[in-house]
């Protein structure tokens, strides 16, 4: 369990986050220079606050009150860069085994285990140089994992990737994640990465924590747009593969509320995944349309309505235990009578999969 | 080839070189390092003093080093009565003015390399546990090679031509303390030493050159270790 409350003033900028991460994948979410880097560099003992505290398990890390600052080499967190910085004089066994150096290393078969695990058994005796961007990555995360660490800390570990690289490597996020018992503090400004690796989100803007909570809340609060240029508003939903229809490359998804038809997924019948629908890809009808393009048209009844500028109005619609999110003009909302408690049909234009 | 004599002075002449740039490379080190990293109050008059020998004219640099190491000067005491060590007209004495004269440009060499190191790899080793003299061991110390390289080989090649410093400090002693530059020139005061002469000066014409071949090879590969490509420079 990582708990940090932190200041910092630097400058015009000022740094205030308080927040704990457990189990799992915590994002810190927001644009750039909204502080995330600040944050784990904090936590990693690069960047100093001037008041608050950082606790591991309970461990103090840093504590300005008591005058307690533990020197970085000491904390056992694992920080994985967002350029990868593998040692360019050393091969990639080298920076693997650099932690052993300092007695931080792991033993033989644990070596074995994250070169398995991360696909590095070709590339032990490369140099950095020659390494492709997602390879350095790969290494990159290998080479903290065998430092024993107690907290992994990611830093837009995708930010230098163009697409595929990215997906490949959100793949080995993943499975670290779910193989290694190790928290991960995941930093990024990008909505796909934050919907489909993370458990708890810490939404930052301007140095500042605007919201905590679960993925699925925190994602899908459109009222945190305003602070946040690339924030989509939308809907993030747990569903589960139920059918996959090679022919027409159509997989069929169960959630707490019905299914959904996406295009075909990477995944196997019965896996988990996560949904995501964007607030301004849901129109509503009174009616069941009839003869119609749209292939998902939900079932549901109006929660809430809510009043934004610029004319819009923000509809949430209760489908079974889940909200989907809905962005309709006020005139349609006026027309359609929306109100709490109406019956309605929700057309969802798209369906972005997180995974 | 060369006779007897001519042999010793050769000799001479990469013994004194050798241990002049031995001794003076950790301090060097040192120096560079904290020119490059520290800033402290006076590091500007301590970064002059160190180029001194630089601009100064090597019989000043000689002449204060006789008068601070000399028999009766305040460090030459102390070194004798409490080592035994004595400078002051010995090969010792020529290896030290040639350190001197060669530090300024060893310093600035391996700055330089030092101020190229992307320092947020020293911050990536700490993260793994690397405390400061493990950071500077394994991370600083080798990224900064190809810059050690060029500062002992340039400071090599300074010391093989000693010249001033050396005759002001230790005199022309053969066997002790005529290295190369010193017997070339005590050739030409000669009467038919010419053809000595221009032996010697042959030789430091082939020493200087393969020093500078040695130093671009070793530079060439450093740094395409340190750039962090295979030897086969794939890519």
């Amino acid at each position: 369990m990582l708990s940090v409350d932190i200041e910092r003033g630097l400058g015009e900028f000022r740094l205030a986050a308080s927040f704990e991460a457990g189990e799992g994948v915590t994002a810190l979410f927001g644009r750039s220079g909204a502080g995330k880097t600040s944050v784990v560099n904090a936590i990693a003992g690069i960047l100093r606050p001037d008041r608050g505290r950082i606790t591991i398990n309970g461990e103090i890390l840093f504590d300005a009150a008591r005058g307690i600052d533990v020197a970085t080499p000491r904390r056992r967190v694992g920080y994985v860069f967002q350029e990868g910085r593998l040692f360019p004089h050393l091969n990639v066994r080298q920076n693997l085994n650099y932690a052993g150096l300092f007695s931080r290393g792991m033993p033989a078969s644990e070596f074995d285990r994250v070169v398995e695990l991360l696909g590095l058994r070709e590339l032990l005796d490369r140099s950095p140089g020659n390494l492709s961007g997602g390879e350095k990555q790969r290494v990159a995360i290998g080479r903290v994992l065998l430092s024993s660490p107690r907290l992994l800390l990611l830093d837009e570990p995708l930010a230098s990737l163009d697409a595929h690289r990215k997906s490949e490597v959100l793949q080995y996020i993943e499975l670290i994640r779910d193989e290694v018992k190790v928290p991960i503090v995941y930093v990024s400004h990008a909505v796909e990465e934050v919907v489909r690796i993370a458990d708890t989100v810490v939404l930052m803007s301007a140095g500042r924590v605007l919201a905590v909570g679960a993925a699925e809340d925190v994602m899908g609060r459109p009222d945190l747009r305003p602070g946040e240029g690339t924030f989509e508003g939308g809907a993030v939903i747990d569903a589960r593969v139920v059918e996959q229809d090679m022919e027409q490359d159509l997989a069929t998804l169960a959630f707490d509320g019905g299914t959904l038809t996406a295009a075909s997924v990477d995944a196997l019948i019965g896996e988990p995944v996560r949904v995501r629908i964007r607030a301004r890809d849901v129109s509503i009808a009174l009616d069941r349309p009839q003869r119609i393009s749209i292939q998902n048209v939900l079932e549901g009844t109006i929660a809430q309505v809510g009043e934004r500028p610029n004319g819009v109005v923000d509809v949430a619609i209760a489908v079974g235990g889940t909200t989907l999110r809905s962005r309709v003009t006020r005139r349609a909302a006026r027309q359609l009578g929306l109100a709490r408690g109406l019956s309605v049909y929700a057309l969802v234009k798209a369906v972005s999969l997180s995974r | 080839m060369l006779a007897p004599e001519e042999q010793e002075v050769l000799w001479l002449s990469l013994r004194i070189a050798f241990w002049s740039v031995l001794v003076s490379l950790p301090f060097a080190i040192a120096v560079a390092y904290l020119l490059a990293r520290a800033s402290f109050p006076g590091k500007t008059l301590f970064d002059a003093a160190v180029h001194l020998p630089l601009v100064l004219p090597p019989v000043v640099v000689g002449f204060f080093l006789l008068i601070l190491f000399g028999r009766r000067g305040p460090l030459g005491e102390i070194l004798d009565s409490w080592f035994g060590i004595v400078l002051a007209f010995r090969w010792t004495g020529a290896a030290l003015a040639a350190g001197i004269m060669g530090f300024p440009l060893m310093v600035r060499a391996i700055r330089l390399s030092f101020e190229t190191i992307d320092r947020k790899l020293e911050a990536a080793a700490s993260t793994l546990g690397a405390g400061r003299a493990g950071v500077f061991v394994t991370i600083t110390l080798p990224l900064a090679l190809p810059g050690i390289i060029t500062g002992v080989l340039l400071s090599f090649a300074r010391s093989l031509g000693e010249f001033g410093a050396t005759i002001t400090f230790v005199s022309n002693i053969p066997g002790e303390t005529r290295t190369l530059p010193l017997a070339i020139y005590t050739y030409t005061q000669t009467p038919a030493g010419d053809a000595a002469a221009l032996r010697l000066s042959a030789i430091a014409v082939l020493l200087s050159l393969a020093a500078l071949y040695v130093s671009e090879v070793l530079v060439r590969r450093a740094a395409r270790r340190v750039a962090g490509q295979d030897a086969f420079g794939r890519h």
